[in-house]
């Protein structure tokens, strides 16, 4: 149940081009991305900067209607910078790295997601998806990525050795094929639908209701959770600050709640009112009814046709690990499908996607399930154990890590990857959580910052002696030299000789305390799914 | 268990004049108290399945 009512801002429309397919001909194209919501137009810009030709397909000609996904994490921001809309981001999202958790109207506690300096990017920026999307639509276009709106797609088959594709447009149907398929359609994705995949999981009966909000407002740019707060009475409440004045508020309303009745406005602005405060003007832009589901495909590869994002995955929005999620799955599967087209992969690279990001997948699916069973007690005992949790949280301390207002996304540490060379033995005791299957931790260099160095191809970090000559024979690989003492020296444990390699995500693949090419061949060949 | 008859004593005190609702919460506080007294997860989830195997209940 979705009501658009009042928009500030009209949506951009894409028109649709005839393309050459419709003279009948079948074509073969490398990739075809399917769906232009955050996670398709990363996956698929990610690959054009790779020099894989995409087709990018989607069934409408704009970006999203409301606001949707808001939540950008600092992994997303790195990701998405590294595809070139950094500066957009920046400039037009909201900052945040704070959060208050109220009982009743009580704060419970105050949290800093990222307590220290020396990042480019904050632990959160706040901005509508339908930014987002605009941004990335307008940097495909820039790279002359193939987009074809208004194309839905109605059929899809394995064939050979590829994938025929059937769309529809409005100057009729046509299809081709593609040696590789990226099912990026969402949570109704119209390619799972197609092959009957199961999409399994846990629903949540309680109702919400999720609005973005016109207003000026003296709340300050972080995260505001209630647990039963005055103007709500036995219920939870989020509050988001968004550009443009813009507010996400998410009222908890029950599993009797209404749908058809909880989306009108006459039931919509008094739940408002009461929250904002008689003083304080505002219009509803946007309302939703929603129920929660946590659910995940069996396989997320299927022969040639790849699943990710919400087509692959459905969490509760507590966390911000839908969206988030999504785009770490473009980012993990889009170097490893070019480094295959491009012959430069072994058997067991793709094999990884899965091996990697199903388990991510479930870490989200456990967390954002467990802080909506926090929020929604199943039952008296559970609803015993969130009072004493949240009365407790007041004046000890240890009882806060029990109040589940969310578990923040962060980014998946990919431990048992088959891509990682695991650490010698003998040169164990590297400190701080760098390890290899973590994503790079950003650092302070020179005038830049160290991620900006990591642009998406195999990297190596070494910590030089002081006077040592660059070693680095060049191992195709480009080389950072770093003194062993600062900021980036100390988040990865850089003593005189301690070398990093890091993947085109920007993951470790192995760490060594002495500069060893063969060592480093050896990691290399296992991170291009050799052995 | 030194001084069990006191401990025991006051445990049923402490429901005295409390409804259903509310000697649940008061369990539930006093479960997270000793549990953060423990102090050792894998303790503390071996003692949970010890009380549910116990009870025979489910």
């Amino acid at each position: 149940m979705q009501t658009a009512l009042k928009p500030s801002r009209a949506n951009p429309v894409y028109p649709f081009r005839k393309p050459a397919d419709l003279d009948g001909h079948e074509r073969h194209y490398p990739v075809c991305v399917v769906g232009a919501g955050p996670v398709g137009l990363a996956a698929a810009i990610d690959l054009k900067l790779r020099g894989v030709d995409v087709v990018l397909v989607d069934e409408d000609d704009t970006v999203s209607a409301g606001s949707r996904l808001i939540c950008l994490a600092k992994r997303t921001l790195e990701i998405l910078a590294r595809l070139g809309i950094g500066p957009e981001l920046a400039a037009k999202g909201v900052v945040w790295n704070r959060g208050k958790v109220f009982h009743g109207d009580e704060l419970v506690y105050a949290f800093d997601l990222l307590p220290e300096e020396g990042h480019r990017w904050p632990a959160f920026i706040n901005i509508q998806q339908y930014y987002v999307e605009e941004y990335l639509v307008e940097r495909a276009r820039s790279l002359g990525l193939d987009l074809r709106w208004k194309t839905r797609l109605t059929g899809v088959e394995e064939q050979g050795g590829g994938v025929r594709v059937l769309v529809s447009t409005p100057a009729g149907g046509y299809a081709f094929t593609c040696d590789w398929l990226l099912a990026c359609d969402g949570v109704r994705s119209a390619v799972r639908g197609s092959l009957e995949l199961p999409f399994r999981g846990q629903s949540f009966p309680d109702r919400f209701l999720i609005a973005d909000v016109r207003m000026k407002s003296k709340f300050p740019a972080e995260r505001r959770f209630w647990f039963d707060p005055p103007f709500h009475a036995g219920r939870s409440a989020l509050l988001h600050k968004q550009p443009d004045d813009i507010w996400r508020i998410d009222l908890q309303l029950g599993p009797e709640a209404d749908p058809e009745e909880e989306a009108k406005l006459e039931k919509v602005v008094p739940r408002i009112r009461a929250m904002v405060g008689p003083g304080t003007p505002f219009d509803v832009e946007w309302v939703s009814i929603y129920t929660f589901r946590c659910r995940r495909l069996e396989r997320f590869r299927f022969g040639r046709i790849f699943f990710l994002g919400d087509a692959a995955h459905q969490v509760s929005p507590f966390g911000a690990r839908g969206g988030n999620g999504g785009i770490q799955d473009a980012d993990n599967l889009a170097w490893k499908l070019a480094e295959t087209i491009r012959g430069r992969a072994g058997p067991a690279l793709l094999d990884s996607y899965e091996a990697e990001r199903i388990p991510a997948a479930d870490e989200n699916i456990l967390n954002s399930s467990r802080s909506t069973d926090f929020m929604t007690p199943v039952s008296g005992a559970a609803e015993a154990f969130r009072d004493a949790a949240l009365t407790l949280a007041r004046r000890h301390d240890f009882a806060r890590a029990f109040v589940n207002s969310g578990r923040l996304s962060v980014p998946a540490l990919l431990a048992a990857s088959p891509l990682s060379t695991p650490d010698e033995p003998e040169w164990a005791g590297f400190e701080g959580p760098m390890q290899p299957g973590a994503a790079a931790v950003d650092a302070p260099l020179g005038n830049g910052w160290w991620l900006d160095r990591l642009d998406g191809d195999f990297s190596l970090l070494h910590f030089a002696a002081p006077g040592e000559a660059a070693t680095a024979a060049n191992r195709g690989v480009p080389v950072h030299c770093a003194p062993p003492e600062g900021i980036l020296a100390s988040r990865y444990d850089g003593r005189p000789g301690t070398t990093w390699l890091f993947r085109p995500d920007q993951h470790v693949a192995a760490r060594w305390r002495r500069f060893e090419p063969a060592s480093i061949d050896a990691a290399m060949e296992r991170a291009r799914g050799w052995r | 268990m030194i001084r069990a008859d006191d401990i025991y004593a006051a445990l049923v005190d402490a429901h005295r004049g409390l409804d259903e609702a509310e000697s649940r919460r008061l369990d539930a506080r006093l479960i997270l108290l000793l549990a953060n007294e423990v102090a050792d997860a894998e303790r503390v989830l071996a003692l949970i399945e010890e009380a549910r195997a116990a009870g025979g209940d489910s």
